[in-house]
């Protein structure tokens, strides 16, 4: 195997030089503040994804309502993070919310459990992009990689301050170059394909739902 | 070992015809005569060139666009061997194992020796061109290793026992009642139906037992972030995410050139990307690897391999004009717009790569010895090269295949270069040339062409290819020299 690196480097390096162009510039766009948030809606909400104004506060009294809606029975959270934290003392004493369990196990004892059983998957988002739609998922020890994949439904909630004008924008303001975690998913919308005759059809491996809460300043949260 | 990129042509399967035709004219001609594959594909590509239209309103940002994504893999390529390196270093760093192969054969045993060391029995694939360059599936099956094809279009034709027709949209020859048959006949306890949300959800359901018990992933890769030793893959379906999370073993497998500079260089590519492919803003999921499983961290694959290909790229990458084949995204835009594409589908040029991008990737990796037909399959309209994201002249490296599948350059840089010279296509041209020369001699020629053309039979050989789909040219009773005398002008 050294043998076919050492070869293919050596026929690389034997080839002709040509000149290292330098990039020129592109255009990514630049939103105002009213209009990004209003292009993260329109941008989802065309891949049939949900957006929902929320507030830091009583958010889980929200997703409570859209769960119900559902008919959730069984809500994967993170283990000890601060969203499990929260949703544990708006729920706790309510016999009817969504059963919570904690994603705090490996994945081998844990399988079935997550393949088969878990109607939704609840993660934090560490950013949304507004040209695209997007939330960026960076998953963590507490909240897998996993959690925002195997559920049929998955809900991410991103804070509004965190939402970017585009992916080149993101990269450059949190340095991802300088700290790429072992995996990073950029998600716009749930899953889909259209490898039937080009039409559209959602769910196909992953989420069939995806349900983004956006959490407002409290004044301007509706 | 130059067929790898070729089926043999005798098996080619349309789907609902059987060819058994060995040129890419034959296959052409009972593709055209296949009605439910023109309207299949005719319907795909219409809907697919009005997507991407529509996602490019602005023609100066598109300009600028294009012109960052070729520059950025342009430097990519201008640097390639200490990126290569440079990739290799930081995966390792993160845990990720790195493999060289020089071959398709070389990189399919790498394979089977990491997954007959894990004792892997069941694979499951996400989508990559290169794992369909390799044949990797029938290889792993040869030795008792079951790979199942993930993502929904390759999973339908995997069923169907056929190979790709287009590199984005693998199964876009076939309409929702030949998979509703072909579902009802394989999979235990579906009915025939033609609700594509309900044969979805069937192929949800088998593919969920397959994830889940499968010991191992295989992916292949979009772009891969020397800087940083990431593997970027896009997708919208999950089924990629699936292969690389879920499995404790993850191979990825790559071609040299998949490589960029920069994590800044992948915003601008994925401006590209999608648009240019499905006409869509972003793919639902855009998912970046830099290493395997971390302590602590309670899922994602044990270990990750990656497995850096060559098979024929680095004697593309020797020829300075042939090198920019080797910026291709694999998007597919150029077989969307392609006239002959569209009419013939991604069968008939019976390649890994159809369409004008396999035009001119296959005879470069395979050989013009095996594909010589390839570079004439194409009417040089350009339509390929003015959707290309990265700019690559794939008119102008057509017409150089065509020259070389003649007269070989000197440094030998496509394999089986002269294989398309014959004698009487040489005696014709010679003879052309000399007419040419001689003003006597060509005035009588066409002297004579004009009064006694008419009289040649068009079952005579030269004619007969040409007059078997059309009429017989008139010969004009007047030649050209003639008329312009007549008008008045000077000869000379």
């Amino acid at each position: 195997m050294n043998d076919a690196r050492t070869r293919i480097l050596s026929r690389l390096r034997a080839a002709p030089p040509s000149a290292v162009p330098d990039l020129p510039e592109w255009d990514p766009p630049v939103y105002e503040q009213a209009a990004r948030l209003a292009r993260f809606r329109t941008m989802f909400e065309a891949m049939k994804a949900e957006v929902h104004d929320v507030d830091a506060a009583t958010w889980p009294q929200r997703l409570r309502t859209l769960l119900d809606n559902r008919g959730v029975r069984a809500l994967l959270h993170g283990d000890g993070s601060p969203v499990a934290t929260q949703l544990a003392a708006a729920w706790s004493g309510d016999e009817n919310a969504p059963e919570l369990v904690a994603y705090d196990r490996v994945v081998e004892d844990f399988k079935e459990e997550l393949v088969h059983r878990i109607d939704a998957g609840i993660t934090w988002a560490s950013a949304g992009i507004a040209e695209t739609g997007s939330v960026v998922l960076w998953p963590t020890a507490r909240e897998p990689r996993l959690m925002s994949l195997l559920p049929p439904i998955h809900i991410a909630l991103v804070d509004e301050s965190t939402i970017h004008d585009t992916l080149a924008d993101l990269m450059a303001a949190q340095g991802w170059a300088l700290r790429m975690p072992t995996n990073v998913v950029v998600v716009s919308g749930p899953s889909k394909t259209a490898d039937i005759e080009q039409t559209l059809a959602f769910g196909v491996h992953g989420p069939k739902e995806l349900i983004v809460l956006v959490i407002r300043k409290a004044a301007s949260a509706g | 070992m130059s067929a790898e990129l070729k089926t043999a042509a005798h098996v080619t399967n349309h789907g609902n015809g059987h060819v058994t035709v060995t040129n890419f004219a034959g296959r052409a001609h009972v593709a055209l005569n296949d009605k439910p594959l023109r309207a299949n594909f005719r319907r795909a590509m219409d809907g697919l060139m009005a997507k991407r239209a529509a996602q490019f309103p602005d023609a100066g940002d598109l300009a600028k666009l294009r012109a960052r994504g070729a520059a950025i893999k342009e430097r990519a390529l201008a640097r390639l061997p200490e990126l290569l390196e440079q990739l290799e270093a930081r995966c390792t760093e993160n845990g990720i194992k790195v493999h060289w192969a020089e071959t398709t054969g070389e990189a399919n045993r790498i394979v089977l020796d990491i997954f007959q060391g894990h004792g892997v029995r069941t694979v499951v694939k996400g989508k990559s061109m290169v794992s369909e360059e390799m044949h990797l599936n029938a290889f792993l099956g040869e030795h008792g290793i079951e790979a199942v094809e993930s993502d929904l279009g390759e999973y339908i034709i995997q069923l169907a026992g056929e190979m790709p027709s287009h590199i984005v949209m693998p199964c876009i020859h076939k309409n929702k009642m030949q998979i509703g048959q072909l579902f009802a006949e394989h999979i235990e306890g579906q009915r025939y139906t033609e609700d594509v949300d309900e044969l979805t959800a069937a192929a949800r359901r088998v593919m969920r037992a397959r994830f889940a018990e499968a010991d191992a992933g295989i992916s292949g890769v979009n772009f891969a972030v020397a800087e940083t030793g990431t593997l970027v893959l896009v997708e919208n379906e999950g089924n990629g995410r699936m292969s690389t999370t879920l499995p404790p073993l993850h191979v990825a497998v790559m071609g040299i050139e998949k490589l960029v500079e920069t994590m800044a260089d992948i915003p601008p590519l994925l401006a590209l990307l999608p648009r240019s492919a499905t006409g869509q803003p972003i793919t639902t999921y855009v998912n970046m690897i830099t290493s395997p499983r971390k302590p602590g961290e309670k899922d994602g694959p044990q270990e990750i391999h990656l497995v850096l290909l060559d098979n024929g790229r680095t004697r593309v990458y020797a020829d300075l004009e042939l090198r920019e084949t080797l910026r291709c995204i694999r998007c597919g835009a150029c077989m969307n717009h392609c006239p002959v594409y569209a009419r013939v589908g991604g069968h008939t040029y019976d390649a890994v790569y159809p369409g004008p991008i396999g035009k001119i990737l296959t005879p470069q990796i395979a050989g013009l010895d095996v594909a010589e037909d390839l570079p004439h399959a194409s009417s040089l309209c350009n339509a390929c090269v003015e959707v290309c994201p990265v700019k690559i002249p794939i008119a102008d490296i057509l017409v150089r295949l065509r020259r070389e599948s003649v007269r070989p350059s000197a440094s030998q840089a496509v394999k089986g270069g002269g294989s398309g010279w014959t004698l009487s296509e040489a005696s014709a041209w010679t003879g052309w040339k000399w007419l040419n020369a001689h003003p006597l001699l060509y005035r009588m020629g066409t002297g004579v062409l004009s009064a006694l053309g008419h009289l040649i039979p068009p079952s005579m050989p030269p004619l007969k290819a040409w007059t078997s789909v059309r009429t017989k040219p008139k010969f004009a009773a007047q030649t050209l020299h003639q008329l312009a005398r007549d008008k008045g002008f000077d000869d000379e």
